[in-house]
């Protein structure tokens, strides 16, 4: 093992303190007594207390993880749909189409598609709420999904479909008992990236909310645009602390996986 | 009958969703604004032909665009924000990437964790996260006057200063991953023969390492660029009221002005910018993908 040179360790170490310490400073003022979020005031968790009893948050809170779920499920399965598509499906008539329509979301800007999609729900007389926000949510992250997916089924052997085919499977059983286990990381991870997009969207819910649906990322904005809070300051604790339990259990999970399936294909070449 | 319903869900989905409401927004951009629910006056009679419908095309929003300053002006601004700030990410990504693909083997798995792991993180509480740092009374402000480099407190907050720390902030690990992922494939070797045959590190850095990570360079800058020209939380939290960003001259023309009909029109002028970058980024992802292959 070789030593890394200073100028490495530097530029790491800076690098790193960039991207914790404002998270670190964030969350550290989430303990803090003083209103005043600049002035240090001595350890306190008042600032929790209070946010359990904000009913709005809480409120929104819940119509935004019931999106999340319901937008990143669907969201899934039309992505993993589209990639297989994509990538087994062979030519079709618009294909081209498809993949533009596929790959368009991911750089699109969000005001754009926010606004588009809201003139669309006014046009056909829909009423804003949960359902459009569900409706926008999916559009955006069953392309992330697809890209996921499509990824890990084009290194993936086709002919293990195809000697499933060959031994009698229907082409959904084939799908479901072989094709469908070995993607199935990708598929979590997609239903994981889908589920954070749209807990985090603010500009393309902003659009497709009404008065009787509000997330929490436009609530949290209509709040900071006020300024800081420390009230804000433990929400935002909470879920970097839900996220970052989350990554890093996910991570050790897929570890694990790694090294089973390591050891199983080392197993296999052995007998 | 199965595989035709597998690609017809997705694909009416995205048709109905995706490809439908840009013509909306299209046919929109083209109308005139009214006072009335929905605010503007529909220009397509669709019982009239085609031929009448080319007639009353009516491009009066987008001349409106150029004749007030406002709009140009802001799809300067936020040209200039994105280029600039695409070089700062790039300045502070690249020796991150480099260190990490340089780092030992048994780290770079949790040191591209760490990379990662901010993105994962909401996107409005990082950019939250520099409300309170930046702010005249802020974290920075107090550790600069303590540490006796300034005795006033300098405003950050609400200054384009605050939007660039903002967006290298929230990007850089869009920058990070394509570099480290070329730069990880870089054989070492290659450095080695270049300074045994007299060049020096810095020479060798530039002459090999550099035109040999292109690509992965390439790919985080138009993963920066192309969102950023879009961008509108960092601006509408960080910025000032003379920050302008296209992204936040739409959401004001929709929300405030209630002008869907420009808002529209500015809508497509800046899919119309976005165009090339998206285009040359695809080009440069199919060179990658055929110098793998």
């Amino acid at each position: 093992m070789k030593r890394m040179s200073w100028f490495n360790t530097v530029s790491l170490t800076l690098g790193f303190a960039f991207l914790y310490v404002p998270m670190l400073i964030l969350v550290i003022y989430s303990f803090n007594e003083s209103k005043l979020v600049t002035v240090w005031a001595g350890f306190s968790t008042k600032w929790y207390g209070e946010l359990i009893q904000n009913e709005a948050f809480l409120n929104a809170a819940w119509v935004t993880i019931k999106v999340a779920v319901m937008s990143s499920t669907i969201a899934t399965v039309l992505g993993t749909m589209a990639a297989y598509v994509l990538v087994r499906g062979g030519r079709f008539m618009g294909r081209t189409l498809f993949s533009g329509m596929i790959y368009a979301p991911l750089v699109m800007p969000e005001v754009i598609t926010g606004l588009s999609l809201l003139l669309l729900f006014i046009g056909i007389g829909l009423d804003r709420g949960v359902l459009t926000i569900v409706l926008a949510h999916t559009t955006f992250s069953m392309c992330y999904v697809s890209v996921v997916v499509s990824s890990r089924l084009v290194t993936f052997d086709k002919s293990l479909e195809e000697a499933a085919l060959d031994l009698g499977c229907s082409a959904s059983e084939a799908f479901r008992l072989v094709t469908l286990p070995i993607i199935a990381p990708a598929v979590i991870s997609g239903w994981l990236l889908a589920f954070t997009l749209s807990l985090d969207d603010l500009v393309i819910a902003s659009f497709t909310s009404g008065p009787a649906a509000t997330t929490l990322p436009i609530k949290i904005y209509s709040a900071v645009r006020l300024g800081v809070s420390p009230e804000i300051n433990a929400l935002s604790t909470l879920m970097i602390a839900v996220v970052t339990i989350g990554v890093i259990s996910a991570s050790l999970v897929n570890k694990r996986q790694v090294v089973r399936q390591q050891r199983e294909e080392k197993a296999a070449e052995r007998s | 009958m199965r595989r035709f319903s597998l690609i017809a869900v997705p694909y009416i989905w995205l048709l109905v969703l995706f490809l439908v409401p840009f013509v909306i927004v299209l046919k929109i951009s083209l109308s005139d604004y009214a006072i009335s629910i929905p605010p503007y006056i529909p220009q397509f009679d669709p019982d009239s032909g085609i031929g009448a419908l080319l007639a009353k095309l009516d491009f009066e929003n987008f001349v409106w665009l150029t004749e007030d300053d406002l709009y140009w002006k802001a799809y300067l601004s936020s040209l200039k924000i994105a280029v600039i700030s695409t070089f700062l990410t790039l300045l502070v990504g690249y020796p991150m990437a480099y260190a990490m693909a340089r780092a030992p083997q048994e780290w770079r798995a949790s040191l591209m964790m760490l990379v990662i792991l901010p993105f994962w993180t909401s996107f409005l509480i990082r950019v939250y996260a520099w409300m309170g740092i930046l702010s005249k009374e802020g974290f920075l402000n107090q550790f600069l006057i303590w540490t006796g480099v300034i005795s006033e407190p300098l405003t950050i907050l609400n200054t384009n200063t605050a939007v660039y720390i903002g967006i290298v902030y929230t990007y850089l690990p869009f920058m990070i991953l394509p570099i480290y992922a070329a730069l990880e494939r870089l054989d070492e070797s290659l450095i080695e023969a270049a300074e045994d045959l007299g060049c020096s590190r810095l020479t060798a850095f530039w002459l090999v390492t550099i035109p040999l990570s292109k690509t992965g360079i390439i790919a985080g800058c138009f993963l920066v660029f192309i969102p950023v020209l879009g961008e509108f939380v960092i601006p509408s939290l960080l910025g000032g009221s003379d920050t302008l960003m296209i992204g936040k001259v739409l959401w004001e023309e929709f929300f405030s002005n209630q002008d869907w009909p420009v808002a529209s029109a500015v809508a497509v002028v800046l899919l119309l910018l976005l165009i090339i970058p998206i285009v040359l980024f695809q080009r440069n992802q199919q060179k990658q993908e055929e110098a793998e292959q």
